[in-house]
């Protein structure tokens, strides 16, 4: 009785001699010769200084550049924050008023968000499925595809960093191009609006294909931004083993029925990798409103606590999508050994 | 011999006759799917394409024809005039030198560190290797937008364990240098590196590693076996990353906004193309006016192409390098 007390009684202790003696054991103890390290000049212990010396840039960096920016931003997000000329800045504690600022208080911060969550999830189910269908295209024989490479991945270039964004400030003019071409086919036929108010006339799911048409009307926002994935999933097609095809086909399957049984369960680890890239790459363009108005509020408002409890709830948001997209996948997705 | 002969001359339609009409069936499916794939293929091209060829043709326009419904694509009368407005609203020559210089570094400094810590997660056991590994994934996924205000004060007032306020009296403003957005690229915290990070790894992970077990049994040691062995092999992928780090840099706003801003590099004049804009039209015209949209659709995309211009063409010499690495690479991401 007495003994299991004592032990208890100091579990807390030995809590915190074990975390340290572990700590010792992983950071130190690699690199001390001598009586701290009997095992220095195994091939082990050699190879684990080898590989902390190879990623030393990044673990200084991570720690120097990341972590402590990353930290200090959530304290930021937590408190009032004065900016003194010359000498940094002051924070005054002030719990969670800074993200009920966000959600609450401001007006516009939290239909931006909305907005871009739906856009989110539309656009990131559009992409992915276009281009896998692209990919699967590209991956056939036909004449002309390697021109056809070259300009799907031209978005890669075209649709990064400040060219997008400075698109979107032509906005006054497309809206007048718009009404220009309108006039102008006015007394013609339109066939795609034809169709579409065909359709929602019929009633028929009608809010289904309201998410159909605003996939079609974002194509080439879509078809922009899914240069990467295009690249990654001919990677996964490529790997397919001929062999796969040639079995089924001896069999007699089709090549609709080759390409659900064999094409897609193959590239479906790729899934995971090109959803969250894809999710990732939305939540942080240059055009994003989100993006957009939290930089206004920390650089023209000089809001620096709201705004970096801002910047918290939308990373917050995207590591949520990014968690339910990874559960998702990674409960049908199939791993083939080879 | 006989029976070729005979079967050459045997029309189609006999041929059909002969398969029960399997022939024509085939032909007319495998003709269909060609046929809308081809249409398939060919509109989304077009449609990537259509923009860029749009932005050419607008920037010869003359405004009136912007405002002219009848003048589709070609101008009709060419001018150089928003190419003498923009030379003159924007610093061109020395932004592209800047861009350039500053890319390139980057680029350089990027690709460097991200190769030796691609090669140290594929190839050793180290303690806490998960653990860093997972503080990879991280970086991707998490916006520099959340770091931004912390990392300005930390460069305002830099300092390495109060080295320099020993030796100066304070610490070092690195503001308005390149010194900052360096470091952070030596030590692997620039633009997307995580990507190149994981992209290396990938890479590193699949080469033989029999490959440099011959080499230690013949006695290299861990640098040479690096440098002899596996660099040269790996020239394709890390010439890949170079590529994307140089576009990206080139094209990105946030690092340059934040880090850059006191060099006029490309990304930033382009951005404060509007509102310079607005002062040059308010200077040759005497008093404040709004700039024209068409006008100023021009003038964007001649800037959006002088920006682009140059990664295109890299790109197309390039453009083996830049898919087919990724593809080795995504094999199994």
């Amino acid at each position: 009785m007495r003994n299991i007390a004592a032990r208890t009684g100091s579990s807390i202790w030995y809590a915190v001699s074990e975390t340290a003696r572990k700590l010792f054991d992983y950071l130190l103890r690699p690199f001390l010769p001598g009586k701290w390290n009997p095992e220095y000049y195994t091939m082990r212990s050699k190879n684990a200084r080898r590989g902390v010396i190879f990623i030393l840039p990044f673990i200084i960096g991570f720690i120097v550049f990341m972590l402590r920016p990353l930290l200090e931003s959530l304290s930021m997000s937590f408190n009032v924050i004065e900016i003194v000329p010359g000498a940094g800045y002051n924070k005054t504690w002030n719990s969670f008023s800074n993200y009920r600022y966000a959600l609450r208080v401001d007006s516009s911060f939290s239909g931006y968000l909305l907005d871009q969550i739906v856009r989110m999830l539309i656009n990131s189910i559009a992409t992915l499925v276009l281009s896998f269908v692209i990919a699967v295209i590209l991956n056939q024989e036909f004449k002309g595809r390697t021109v056809a490479r070259v300009i799907f991945f031209l978005p890669v270039i075209l649709a990064s960093g400040v060219l997008p964004g400075i698109e979107a400030q032509n906005d006054q003019f497309n809206i007048m191009q718009g009404m220009t071409a309108d006039i102008a086919s006015s007394s013609g036929f339109n066939l795609s609006e034809s169709i579409q108010s065909l359709i929602s006339v019929s009633g028929v799911a009608s809010d289904v294909f309201d998410v159909v048409f605003q996939m079609i009307d974002q194509i080439y926002d879509i078809v922009m931004s899914s240069g990467i994935q295009i690249i990654v999933f001919l990677g996964g097609l490529q790997t397919i083993p001929r062999s796969l095809y040639e079995a089924a086909d001896v069999e007699g399957c089709s090549g609709w029925e080759s390409f659900w049984k064999i094409t897609f369960p193959m590239v479906s680890p790729l899934l995971l990798v090109n959803g969250i890239y894809t999710i990732i790459d939305f939540f942080m363009k240059n055009d994003n409103t989100v993006v957009e108005y939290i930089n206004t509020v920390m650089y023209t408002q000089f809001k620096f606590g709201e705004s970096a409890a801002m910047s918290w709830i939308y990373f917050g948001v995207a590591a949520l999508f990014i968690g339910i997209f990874s559960l998702i996948i990674s409960l049908g997705v199939h791993y083939y050994e080879d | 011999m006989k029976t070729d002969t005979v079967r050459t001359k045997r029309s189609f339609w006999q041929e059909n006759r002969r398969s029960g009409g399997y022939l024509l069936k085939k032909n007319v499916k495998s003709g269909s799917i060609s046929l809308f794939r081809w249409l398939l293929v060919f509109g989304l091209c077009f449609m990537i394409i259509q923009p860029l060829l749009m932005r050419l043709t607008t920037s010869f326009m003359i405004e009136q024809d912007l405002y002219d419904s009848t003048v589709i694509m070609l101008p009709r009368t060419a001018t150089l005039d928003n190419y003498r407005i923009v030379f003159e609203l924007l610093n061109l020559p020395k932004a592209i030198l800047n861009s350039l210089w500053t890319s390139l570094l980057m680029a350089v400094c990027q690709v460097i560190s991200t190769t030796l810590v691609g090669y140290g997660f594929a190839r050793y056991d180290f303690p806490l290797k998960k653990f860093w590994f997972g503080c990879v994934v991280a970086l991707i996924i998490i916006p520099p937008q959340t770091m931004s205000m912390s990392l300005y004060v930390f460069f305002t007032n830099f300092d390495i364990f109060g080295i320099f306020k020993a030796i100066n009296g304070k610490p070092l403003n690195l503001r308005g240098s390149v010194a900052p957005y360096t470091l952070m690229s030596l030590t692997c915290m620039g633009l997307k590196n995580g990507l190149y990070i994981y992209m290396l790894r990938q890479y590193f992970r699949g080469v033989p590693k029999s490959l440099e077990e011959a080499a230690y049994v013949d006695g290299c040691g861990t640098l040479r076996t690096f440098f002899r062995i596996m660099l040269p092999d790996a020239v394709p992928i890390i010439l890949s990353c170079f590529l994307f780090a140089f576009v990206w840099q080139w094209t990105d706003l946030f690092y340059t906004r934040n880090f850059l801003s006191s060099y006029s590099l490309l990304s930033n004049e382009l951005n404060g193309i509007v509102t310079r804009m607005g002062h040059y039209f308010a200077t040759t015209a005497g008093t404040a006016v709004i700039v024209p949209p068409a006008r100023r659709a021009q003038l964007i995309s001649i800037g959006v192409l002088i920006c682009a211009t140059p990664l295109i063409i890299l790109y197309l010499f390039a453009q083996r390098t830049f898919v087919e690495s990724i593809t080795m690479t995504g094999t199994k991401m």
